[in-house]
């Protein structure tokens, strides 16, 4: 589906994707995990054939972006980072006129809209103005939209980004359906849960580059231990008190409000600390995720 | 296609179809544009029509009535009124092209970001600016209508076929003024060089290229450079049909002129929206 050899992207001298291999298989879910700033939108843009590649090969369902721009586009659905949604425009219209860019014709353009108004559960909202609607809802008629010409590959650019955690779920059950329906996605996200969630496989991106990839089981597997001793205590203690813990499991991470001691054994690393007559404010056991393997790659949290 | 799986449907309606003709381009935008009209035709009635009726009112008949109209002053028109009515609409053509493609062209890159939405799809930044234009060309081409329609019991017209050439010379300014306001709009950052477009573009054309009075007026250095306005082509264009007396190697001229702008205006248009849209 897609295909991407060494591909670059810079603004003038600045250089947002610093030459990147990626290869997207039909029906999987695919995410470009990083921080802001880490290049996904900038590949995102280019995976959309909207912005010009500058150098390095990127093949969309087999086509090249640079002459089958429009080809491609044509069977993209693409769910930008920032509602486009037609303010002016009601929400049925907004489905209705986008279908027509496609070349749809009218009454296939009708249907669908509605049947999408039901998928993304804003059929009552069918003539009410893009204005009035909730956050969520502007989200799911931002996806709704982007499926309106049956899109062999679907682009979400932080799909979740400054929704509640309600709306967040309700709109990830959504895209599961629609993985299951044989759609291929593409999400880029900062939020670790959303990319355990939702990808089968990722990329770990930081500045430009690709620092892992895999499946997240096996990032996790790979970069990090089964569990995590999270260790609260005092302001400023942190840094002192790292030497005294290290040994109890295979890696320590300083961060400024928490010690995370790395440990197949999270409740034996508490214990011990207890037994070392150290006394945290708060302990946590949990399993890893990608906040850890990113941590690891780039001595950085996804939050920076 | 069950309404849980939308993308479960074996048939494709987009096939690979590389780049679309400009007409397809265009007409995906159709059902857009109409929804643009039913939502702002009223406002437009009011603008288009009303407020240039007023002009001709005041300066036409009621103004107009204290000057002579002695032909040889007044390019061959026999009255003040005959002599400002072609070159009303023809600056009224301006008016609306540019205004037309000022804030509209700005809302959609920054404000609605429509451009951007439309760009996600087959569409191309020449389909955009294509289907935009002929929108406010519809805008021009209708009230420049409407107004000469309405000029007609006047008794300012001298032919049949006239005013028809007469308004096809107003549409031609509204195309010069539509594309290469368009070109500048989409290079705009913020909407105060609108400001200055008004104050240093629009109003002093309107005033100086020969619509109110014959550029001879100007002693011989300011009337070259209103002959160098693209207004004064239009005016001229205008008048000379609804006059008629028409100097067919003038007309040539003016169109050429007229037309090469356009052409101009086009290319820029693409250039600049091409540029300000690549992320």
């Amino acid at each position: 589906m897609i295909s991407a050899r060494g591909l670059r992207k810079s603004f003038g001298d600045f250089e947002a994707v610093k030459g990147i291999d990626v290869e997207v298989r039909r029906g999987e879910a695919f995410g470009f995990l990083g921080p802001n700033g880490a290049g996904k939108s900038s590949t995102m843009r280019m995976i959309a054939s909207v912005s010009p590649v500058t150098s390095g090969e990127l093949r969309i369902l087999g086509m090249d972006p640079a002459t089958d721009g429009p080809a491609i586009r044509g069977r993209l659905g693409v769910c930008p980072q920032e509602d486009t949604l037609d303010n002016e425009l009601n929400v049925f219209d907004n489905l209705y006129i986008y279908g027509r860019y496609f070349g749809i014709d009218r009454a296939t353009c009708r249907e669908r809209a509605r049947e999408l108004l039901e998928f993304a559960q804003i059929t009552e909202k069918a003539r009410s103005k893009v204005e009035d609607l909730s956050g969520g809802m502007k989200r799911r008629l931002t996806i709704a939209r982007s499926l309106i010409n049956n899109p062999d590959l679907l682009l979400l650019d932080e799909p979740t980004t400054g929704l509640d955690p309600q709306a967040r779920h309700v709109l990830w059950d959504q895209l599961f359906r629609l993985k299951q329906a044989g759609v291929t996605l593409v999400i880029t996200t900062h939020y670790m849960d959303e990319a355990e969630q939702l990808c089968d496989r990722l990329v770990v991106m930081d500045k430009g580059r690709i620092a892992a990839e895999g499946s997240p089981r096996e990032l996790i597997d790979a970069h990090s231990t089964r569990e995590v001793a999270e260790l609260r205590f005092g302001v400023g203690e942190h840094e002192a008190l790292a030497g005294k813990v290290e040994d109890l499991g295979e890696r320590v991470e300083v961060l400024p409000d928490r010690l995370l001691v790395y440990s197949d054994h999270g409740e034996d690393v508490v214990t011990a600390v207890l037994d070392r007559g150290l006394h945290p404010l708060a302990t946590l056991v949990r399993r890893s995720t990608l906040e850890d393997v990113f941590l690891r790659l780039t001595g950085r949290s996804l939050a920076d | 296609m069950a309404t849980t799986s939308p993308a479960s449907d074996a048939t494709r309606d987009v096939r690979p179809t590389g780049r679309l003709s400009a007409w397809e381009g265009m007409a995906r935008q159709y059902d857009y544009w109409l929804t643009v009209l039913k939502r702002t035709w009223r406002g437009g009635v009011v603008g288009s029509f009303l407020t240039p009726l007023l002009y001709v009112v005041a300066m036409g008949v009621l103004l107009g009535g204290f000057i002579e109209g002695d032909p040889d002053k007044l390019e061959g028109a026999t009255s003040y009124l005959a002599f400002v009515v072609p070159g009303l609409v023809a600056s009224h053509a301006m008016t609306i092209a540019v205004s037309e493609s000022t804030y509209p062209v700005m809302g959609a890159i920054k404000w609605h970001k429509t451009f951007y939405a439309q760009l996600a799809t087959p569409l191309a930044v020449r389909d955009l600016v294509n289907a935009f234009i002929g929108f406010v060309m519809f805008r021009v081409a209708s009230a420049c209508a409407v107004f000469m329609l309405v000029l007609a019991p006047f008794g300012v017209f001298t032919t049949w076929w006239g005013p028809i050439l007469a308004w096809l010379s107003q549409v031609l300014v509204g195309f010069a003024f539509a594309t290469l306001v368009f070109a500048y709009s989409a290079r705009l950052k913020s909407e105060e060089g609108f400001g200055v477009l008004f104050r240093l573009g629009v109003i002093p054309l309107t005033l100086f290229s020969g619509a109110f009075f014959p550029i001879g007026n100007l002693g011989p250095v300011l009337e070259w450079i209103a002959r160098l306005t693209p207004l004064w082509h239009g005016v001229s264009l205008s008048r000379m049909f609804c006059v008629g007396q028409v100097d067919w190697s003038l007309v040539l001229l003016h169109v050429v002129v007229l037309v090469t702008l356009t052409v101009v205006g086009w290319f820029l248009a693409v250039r600049n929206l091409d540029r300000r849209l690549e992320v």
